[in-house]
Parts: structure tokens; C-alpha cells; sequence
């Protein structure tokens, strides 16, 4: 259960599109490569438990998802090294990677690193949003992929963006029931993607979007242009209360579900060293890269949705640009045979065209993103809208700092599900900029291990050397 | 335009902001000039020991100064920055290093501190029942105790800010240099002067030092740290080992802190730093041998600071041997966070009386320069 | 909070939550296995004690943190259930040294 050899070619972290496109196209050419996964099969989150879900109807989780399994099939065949089940927890400039698995935690090195950690959903700081019964979309699309698993009770689904209407569509052909779909999507955001949707009406995203809209559209109760939206009840949720076109209504509720889009999850790399900078379409941060994808750290490359979010074709493409740009720095000579770097960036380009169009229409409105008065921003440490305010007003400039005075970003989760609105947040109390402002300084190790697996590091060639000697 | 001020301080940590404090406290109006923001090194992320416990004898004196400002940290600063006086314990492993420990008590009793005592396998036991029950004995500090560093340096430099210095921070200062009696610097697009410049630079000090034609051996290092989760109490005193490096502490909000002086690597050019696991396995196999309790803790975190080491592990607090109004305020080699409110004290007392009761001779950056001070 | 769909043919695994018997699915994690059990699964958070169930079911959150065959702050959320498997909910802060 613990990786064969002590150092690899090239290091894929994260078995989704971009790392199964990656790692199979390292191993093909070669190069010994070691393709890391925290799930317990691959598919990363869009192709979740691919190789083991119940849901064995083609018809209901459709052809997108189906189209895994062949990249899965690439990469068995192609001689990587797979290691399900295993948490990378630290990445520094010397190439040396943290790995736990099984338990037991070790170091290995590589001469390319390739983090293809994907995305998480973006924050959606609502008051009410920490309470059992409160869950994102993406949670309930993961159970429903691996386990089969449809939600029960009243259900409401809330928020914006494609994965919304994607699971909404899912749950209710496998005959699950929901009750009402809130959309947030603010109005203003149509004019606003609108010169911009040439390219997205030719592209593979559209005609199958529309679809799915009107299927879910004829099956349940949605509701447009919601402005606010507020969950409350004692140890579970038990309503919502929400306001559309002037109007407010309360509903009850037993699961409900928020989703407004995802965001790159730049944990590893920020505690890398990579420099990201603020993306202000997209709202988030994303790396550095040049024409290789590789970032301010030497041999350091980041694909797919970790790299700014493009979705799942244009993450299998970004995913062979990156392995050719491996390749040609370790194996020139095994370059002959696979695709030309200028066609596999053709790829990308058709990929990730009409992006902008769902950048811009799916651009999360201001009062879902820096929330007021007592609603929580870091769930860990249980920090409110107002500490952070109260912070700032006494002193905090940015969030490091206000790690001093509340504690915000410190628990278990390292931020990543404060992280942003905390930079929004001091940034609108600020008067600044959210470059300005900065992030979290990042920290290995980006998952928690326990005591007993450091202690147990086995210990590495050098260092026996060492004691030999 | 030059902006005129009574002292220039710079750097922002725990050292430049105390001294900034003090000065305010004794009538003077200046400024501090950080290139980050106070307290972003060694100052805001080390252990938060306060410790006079293990101390070289020559900084006794300004230790035990200090922990009785410690004492009283929120009435100084309206803050209480987290302090806890639990104590802290160095605990020997064995026999061999409880001798040890019995020839340092005897030691400084002969030098007339008591702030150490001598403690059996029972009394170890008693003040740290989660330690292995092998060890037999050890030292007591009783008045030692931990606080937040990060807090505590901002809440030096929250104080002094509203006492009337002046915070710049974000700028780095350059251009230092003595001109018709007085000392300018440049930060950012501004110029200050004033009689009187601070050396508080913390790993940058020496660069500044060395331009000034007194260089001293010292070096950045990046002492690496690593926390828990929060777990429920059990443990008061902060512990320290005798023989391995290991300092263990648990704060308030449940939060285990293990550190003990393991050194990564810092590029102070950058404010980075890269942490070498195979010393925080060393660690981390420590505390699985001496607290059984923590071995299945999660780690959250690790990280490490950067900050100046001196060769021979002792700080400069002194004035220049060379120039007049220039104080040096540096070098605390992984042990000054303790030492940051009473060297401020001193170095304002210093600054403004021209001397000082505390004795701090052995400090003196001329044991480095050969010449005496100014 | 969730059911299981009718076609979920795969071999089902006994697991215990605070003692009582669990029939999961093989390929289930422990925070799926939870949601779809009917029980009270709510954890206690180490801060305010306010309760808290799974949210992001990826790995990010840490909402599912659980206690494994006596080991604590699992991430239920990534780790597949086994025969056997002893599961406690977590109130506050985890005990350590048991």
C-alpha cells in the first residue's frame, strides 16, 4: 500500500480528468510515474466512483459521466503506478512529497510534480449555512454517484451555475423528489455574458445545458432571480426563507442543498510556494503558469480545474499539455510519438471555449459571497461576518493577521472554506483590492496527520546512510 | 519632506514594537518602520513560551525584568494576550540529566536566582501526570508560563500606535544614515529623521549592523513548529526536555504546540521558508515516547519562522561601538519572545536616562566588535 | 436524511454507530454510510459544541470528522467502511489516549 520506489520521474497528484490524462501519458511515453488519489478509486469529483457505483443505468447519470471510464481504461494500461487512498500532505520546492496511506505516512521525490487537485465548490456563506441538514450539491451529487444515495424529506436545491441543474436533472430521473430550485442567478449577469455567447452556443456545453434546464424545469418548481436566502432551526434546518422579486417566502425544508459554482483548490500549491494572483471574473485565486503550465515553483505543474476553472474536457486537455511538457523536459526522444504540444493546445482552446459565457452568467452576486452581521464565515473556528469586521476595525489588515485576533482559518480545513470570503470581506472593509489583500500563508501539513504516522516516517535513504556510517 | 520623530526603530516584531511602547511610556514620540506587518516572523509564529526557565545566566537579569512585566501584560496593554502562568518544567530522562539539573539549580543559587528549583519524580509527576512515568525528575520555573505571540505582538504595536508612535508598515527601510548628527531612513516614499535609530531587525539586523561597520556573527535560521487540533486539557505547565529537542505546551483553546528548536530552511530574500519532516519526525517520535496520550493527535500544522541566530546564542541589546544614537536590539537565537516587553523597557530606559539598573553587560554587541560602546 | 436507491446491488457490510448495528454498502464511506443509516449522527463541533453533520462529502470540510475503531478525527468522508467497523460520534473536542 505504500509507493514501490523512493523517487519517480513524475508525481500526478489528484486522479481526476487532468491527472488520468496526465499520468497516462507520462507512463506511455516512459517515464516512471506515480499517479496519487485521496478517493478510494479514480475519477476525481466529476467521475466519482466510476469504477464502482451502483448506479448502473447508463441513461442516469449520463454520457458525460460515462466517458470516464475510458481515460480509466488509458490508464491501467498504461503503467503508472496507482495509489488510491492516499492523502498528499505536503509538496515543497525540493520535489519532496508527503504522502499517508493506509495509515502510515512516508517521503518520496520526483524530477515533475503535476497537482491535479481540481476543484472544491465555492464557498456559500448564507446565515444558517453551518446547520445538519445543510449540505452543497457537489455532497449530495457524491453520494448519489457512489452510494446511491437520494435525499430524503423536503428538499430544496439553491444556488447557480451548471452542477446545480446537472444533479437537479440526476436526483429526479432516478425518482428522487425535489420539492423547489432556487436560482440566484442575477439578471444583470445575462447582459452581461450575452457578447460573449457565440462561442459558447458552439460549443459542447450548450444544446446538452438547455436540456437539461427544460428537464428539470417540467419536473419541479423553480424559482428565479432569489436575492436572499436564509436557513434556520434548532439543531437541524427546518426552513428557508427567501426573497424573489421583492417577495418573501418561507418554505420548510429537511435537506437543502447550495451550490454557487467551484473555485480552484489551491491549498496544495499555495503551501507549494506557487504565486497565484485574483482572478476577478472568475472570483478567485488562480496559479501563475507559463506555456508549460508550470508555476513559479521549478517543476511544478498544475492541470485541470486547479489551474482556473474550465471543467472536465478542457482538465483532460490541459492534462496532456502538461504530461508532453514533462515528457520533453525528461524523455525528448519518447515525444515523437504523441500528439504535437501545438495540437495538444488546439485541444485546450476547443475545450474551454464558451467559458467566459458561464463565467460571466454564473459570476456570484456580492451578498452571497461577503455576508453581514452574525452569519459564519469560518466554520471551524466558528468566526462570524462581524468578528472579522470587529477585527478589522481594531487593526486586522489582512488574513494572517486576523489569525491573531480570531483564530479564522486555523482549524482542520485550512481555510478552504472561509478562504475566499475572508479576502472578499477584509478587502469590502478595507477599501481594497482582494490582491491587496492576499490569502491564508498555507501550511503543510494541507491535510492533518496523526502524531503516530510522523513518528513512524520511515526513514529515508540518506538518513539510514547517515546512522550506517 | 523629512518627517522629524524622537527615535527610528526598525523592525516590527516583538522587540521594535516593545521598545516603540516604552518610549511612548516615557514622553518620546516614535516611529517603527516594519517591512511586513508586526509580528509576520519569529515574533507572531513561534512557541509563545515565556519562559526564564534554561536561561543563559547573562540574560537572567533582563528575564526575570520582563516576567514581571509579563504579569501584568493587560493592564500594560489592555490586552492579556493569552498568558497563562502554569509554569514550565524541564524534565531529565534519566539519572545522568537529573545531575545535571541538580548541579544548574545549585549553580544559579550561587549567582543568587532562585526562579529555578529541583523537583522529584513524584512533584514531576504531579504538575505533568501525562509524561512517562520512566522520567525522574526535573526542574520547575513556577512563574512561567505561555501567551499568544501573534496577539502579543500585535498588541504591543496596537498600543504603541495609540500612544502616539508611528506605524509604517509594509515599507522596508533603507538608505539608513547618520547626516549633521541625525539618523535617516527612507520608507516607501517618505524620509525620517531623528537622534536615535533602533536596530530591531530580527534576521535582517545583521545586514543593517554589518552596513553600519559593526558586523556580528549571526545567521537567519527557521525554527519549525507543529500544532494539534484541539483536544481536551491535560496538561498545565509548558515541558521542555533536558536531553532531546523538545518543547511541549497546550494552550488555551485545547491546541498542542510541539516545537523544540528542529531548524528547516529560510530564504529570508523571500519571507520563505521549507520545513524538513525528517527533523519533525524526530519530534513527533519524542512526544510518541514521553506522552503516550498523543500519539493518535492529529498535526494541522507546521511551520516555521524566520529569525536571527547569534554564534554564540545570545542576543545584542546594547548601544553601537561606533556610532552615537544607535542601539542594537537583536539576535535573540530562538529565545526572545519572553525577553521582548522587559528588553524594550530597558532599551527605552537606556535610551532616555542613559543608563540602566538591569544588568545586561554580557549582551553588548562589543564582545563581536572588540571595541567599547559609545 | 438519504435513502438508498432500489438498484444498489452491491454486498452489504455490518458496521457499528455508538454500539448499534449498521447494514452499509461495500464501496460506501463512513460519512455516506452515516447519512443513509436514519440515525442521529450528528457530530459536536470543538468549539461552540453546536452541531454539525457531513457538508461537503469531498474531503474539504471536516464536518464529518468521526471516531474510527477508537482512532479520532477521521474524515469520514474518505474512508471506506469495513466489516466490522466501530463508529462513534464525536461531542467536542476528541479524548485523546484512549
Amino acid at each position: 500500500m505504500t509507493p514501490a520506489r523512493d523517487e519517480y520521474d513524475v508525481a500526478v497528484i489528484g486522479a481526476g480528468p487532468a491527472g488520468l490524462a496526465a499520468a497516462a501519458l507520462t507512463a506511455k511515453a516512459g517515464l516512471s510515474t506515480l499517479l496519487l488519489d485521496e478517493n478510494q478509486g479514480p475519477g476525481g469529483q466529476v467521475w466519482r466512483a466510476i469504477t464502482t457505483t451502483p448506479v448502473q443505468d447508463k441513461t442516469l447519470l449520463g454520457k458525460d459521466y460515462w466517458a470516464g471510464k475510458e481515460l480509466v481504461e488509458d490508464l491501467r494500461k498504461s503503467g503508472a503506478e496507482i495509489l488510491q487512498g492516499a492523502t498528499v500532505w505536503s509538496l515543497d520546492r525540493n520535489l519532496e512529497i508527503g504522502i499517508s496511506v493506509g495509515g502510515g505516512a512516508c517521503l518520496i521525490k520526483a524530477k515533475r510534480v503535476i497537482i491535479a487537485t481540481g476543484a472544491l465548490e465555492r464557498p456559500f456563506p448564507i446565515p444558517g449555512w453551518t446547520l445538519p441538514g445543510v449540505m452543497t450539491a457537489g455532497a449530495a451529487q457524491t453520494v448519489l454517484k457512489s452510494s446511491g444515495l437520494l435525499p430524503e424529506g423536503r428538499t430544496v436545491i439553491a444556488g447557480q451555475g451548471p452542477l446545480l441543474w446537472l444533479l437537479s436533472a440526476q436526483i429526479l430521473r432516478m425518482g428522487g423528489k425535489i420539492d423547489l430550485v432556487l436560482d440566484t442567478t442575477d439578471k444583470r449577469n445575462y447582459r452581461r455574458a450575452l457578447p460573449h455567447a457565440a462561442a459558447f452556443i458552439t460549443s459542447p456545453y450548450f444544446l446538452k445545458g438547455l436540456a437539461m434546464m427544460r428537464e428539470v424545469r417540467r419536473k419541479t418548481r423553480v424559482v428565479s432571480g432569489v436575492t436572499s436566502l436564509v436557513a434556520s432551526g434548532e439543531g437541524h434546518v427546518e426552513s428557508l426563507s427567501f426573497e424573489a422579486k421583492g417577495k418573501k417566502t418561507t418554505v420548510p425544508v429537511d435537506v437543502l442543498l447550495l451550490h454557487q459554482g467551484v473555485v480552484p483548490n489551491v491549498n496544495l500549491a499555495m503551501s507549494a510556494g506557487v504565486k497565484h494572483h485574483w482572478d476577478d471574473i472568475q472570483l478567485c485565486w488562480a496559479p501563475e503558469l507559463d506555456g508549460k503550465a508550470e508555476t513559479s515553483v521549478p517543476g511544478v505543474h498544475i492541470a485541470g480545474d486547479g489551474a482556473g476553472i474550465g471543467g472536465a474536457l478542457a482538465a483532460v486537455a490541459r492534462g496532456r499539455v502538461v504530461a508532453r511538457a514533462a515528457i520533453d523536459a525528461l524523455k525528448p526522444d519518447a515525444g515523437a510519438s504523441l500528439p504535437s504540444a501545438a495540437d495538444l493546445k488546439t485541444a485546450v482552446a476547443k475545450a474551454e471555449k464558451g467559458r467566459l459565457f458561464l463565467d460571466l452568467l454564473f459570476r456570484p452576486t456580492k451578498q452571497f459571497r461577503i455576508p453581514s452581521d452574525d452569519t459564519i464565515v469560518c466554520r471551524c473556528e466558528e468566526v462570524t461576518a462581524q468578528d472579522i469586521r470587529d477585527s478589522v476595525a481594531v487593526g486586522a489588515t489582512g488574513p494572517n493577521q486576523l489569525k491573531a485576533y480570531r483564530r479564522a482559518g486555523m482549524g482542520p480545513c485550512q481555510g478552504r472554506l472561509c478562504g475566499l470570503t475572508v479576502t472578499e470581506l477584509m478587502a469590502e472593509a478595507r477599501s481594497k483590492t482582494p490582491e491587496e489583500i492576499g490569502y491564508y500563508r498555507l501550511r503543510a501539513p494541507v491535510k492533518p496527520i496523526m502524531l503516530s504516522e510522523l513518528a513512524r516516517l520511515p526513514k529515508t535513504d540518506e538518513a539510514t546512510k547517515a546512522v550506517v556510517r | 519632506m523629512i518627517t522629524r520623530a524622537d527615535a527610528i526603530i526598525v523592525g516590527g516584531g516583538i522587540h521594535g514594537c516593545s521598545t516603540a511602547l516604552h518610549l511612548c511610556l516615557r514622553g518620546l514620540r516614535p516611529v517603527l518602520i516594519e517591512k511586513d506587518y508586526a509580528g509576520r516572523h519569529a515574533s507572531g509564529v513561534n512557541a509563545g513560551g515565556v519562559r526564564q526557565l534554561a536561561r543563559h545566566i547573562a540574560e537572567i537579569p533582563l528575564s526575570i525584568r520582563s516576567m514581571d512585566i509579563w504579569e501584568n501584560i493587560g493592564d500594560l496593554l489592555d490586552d492579556d494576550c493569552d498568558f497563562d502562568n502554569h509554569g514550565q518544567v524541564l524534565v531529565a530522562e534519566n539519572e545522568e540529566e537529573l545531575d545535571a539539573c541538580r548541579d544548574r539549580v545549585a549553580e544559579l543559587n550561587r549567582h543568587g536566582f532562585t526562579h529555578e528549583e529541583l523537583i522529584s519524580a513524584a512533584e514531576l509527576r504531579r504538575l505533568v501526570p501525562a509524561v512517562a512515568e520512566t522520567c525522574p525528575g526535573g526542574i520547575v520555573s513556577r512563574r512561567d508560563g505561555v501567551a499568544n505571540p501573534a496577539r502579543t505582538t500585535t498588541a504591543f504595536r496596537r498600543k504603541a500606535g495609540r500612544l502616539g508612535a508611528t506605524v509604517r508598515e509594509g515599507v522596508a527601510a533603507t538608505n539608513i544614515r547618520q547626516e549633521n548628527g541625525l539618523w535617516r531612513v527612507d520608507a516607501g516614499g517618505e524620509t525620517f529623521e531623528a537622534p536615535i535609530l533602533v536596530n530591531a531587525a530580527g534576521a535582517w539586523a545583521g545586514r543593517i549592523a554589518a552596513d553600519l561597520g559593526e558586523p556580528v556573527p549571526m545567521k537567519a535560521v527557521a525554527p519549525m513548529l507543529m500544532i494539534t487540533s484541539r483536544v481536551p486539557d491535560f496538561i498545565k505547565p509548558v515541558v521542555i526536555l533536558r536531553g532531546r529537542k523538545l518543547s511541549f505546551k497546550q494552550f488555551r483553546n485545547g491546541t498542542v504546540l510541539i516545537g523544540g528548536g528542529h531548524l528547516g530552511t529560510p530564504y529570508p530574500e523571500t519571507n520563505e521558508t521549507v520545513l524538513d519532516w525528517a527533523k519533525l519526525h524526530e519530534s513527533a517520535e519524542t512526544v510518541f515516547a514521553l506522552f503516550a496520550v498523543m500519539r493518535n493527535a492529529t498535526i494541522v500544522r507546521a511551520w516555521a519562522g524566520i529569525e536571527a541566530r547569534m554564534e554564540d546564542d545570545l542576543p545584542v541589546v546594547s548601544r553601537s561601538s561606533k556610532h552615537e544614537g544607535l542601539y542594537h536590539q537583536f539576535g535573540f537565537s530562538l529565545h526572545g519572545f519572553q525577553l521582548g516587553p522587559g528588553t524594550g523597557a530597558v532599551m527605552a530606559e537606556m535610551i532616555t536616562t542613559g543608563k540602566t539598573n538591569t544588568p545586561i553587560n554580557d549582551l553588548a554587541i562589543d564582545r563581536f566588535t572588540g571595541r567599547s560602546a559609545v | 436524511m438519504f435513502k438508498r436507491i432500489e438498484e444498489d446491488r452491491r454486498k452489504p457490510v455490518e458496521i457499528t454507530v455508538e454500539g448499534q448495528r449498521v447494514t452499509a454498502r461495500e464501496g460506501d464511506t463512513v460519512a455516506a454510510a452515516l447519512l443513509a443509516s436514519g440515525l442521529d449522527v450528528r457530530r459536536r463541533t470543538a468549539v461552540s459544541g453546536a452541531p454539525r453533520l457531513p457538508y461537503c462529502m469531498m474531503g474539504v470540510c471536516f464536518d464529518c470528522l468521526v471516531t474510527i475503531d477508537g482512532v479520532g478525527n477521521r474524515q469520514g468522508c474518505l474512508v471506506p467502511v469495513r466489516e466490522g467497523m466501530k463508529i462513534e460520534i464525536q461531542k467536542g473536542r476528541r479524548e485523546i489516549g484512549r
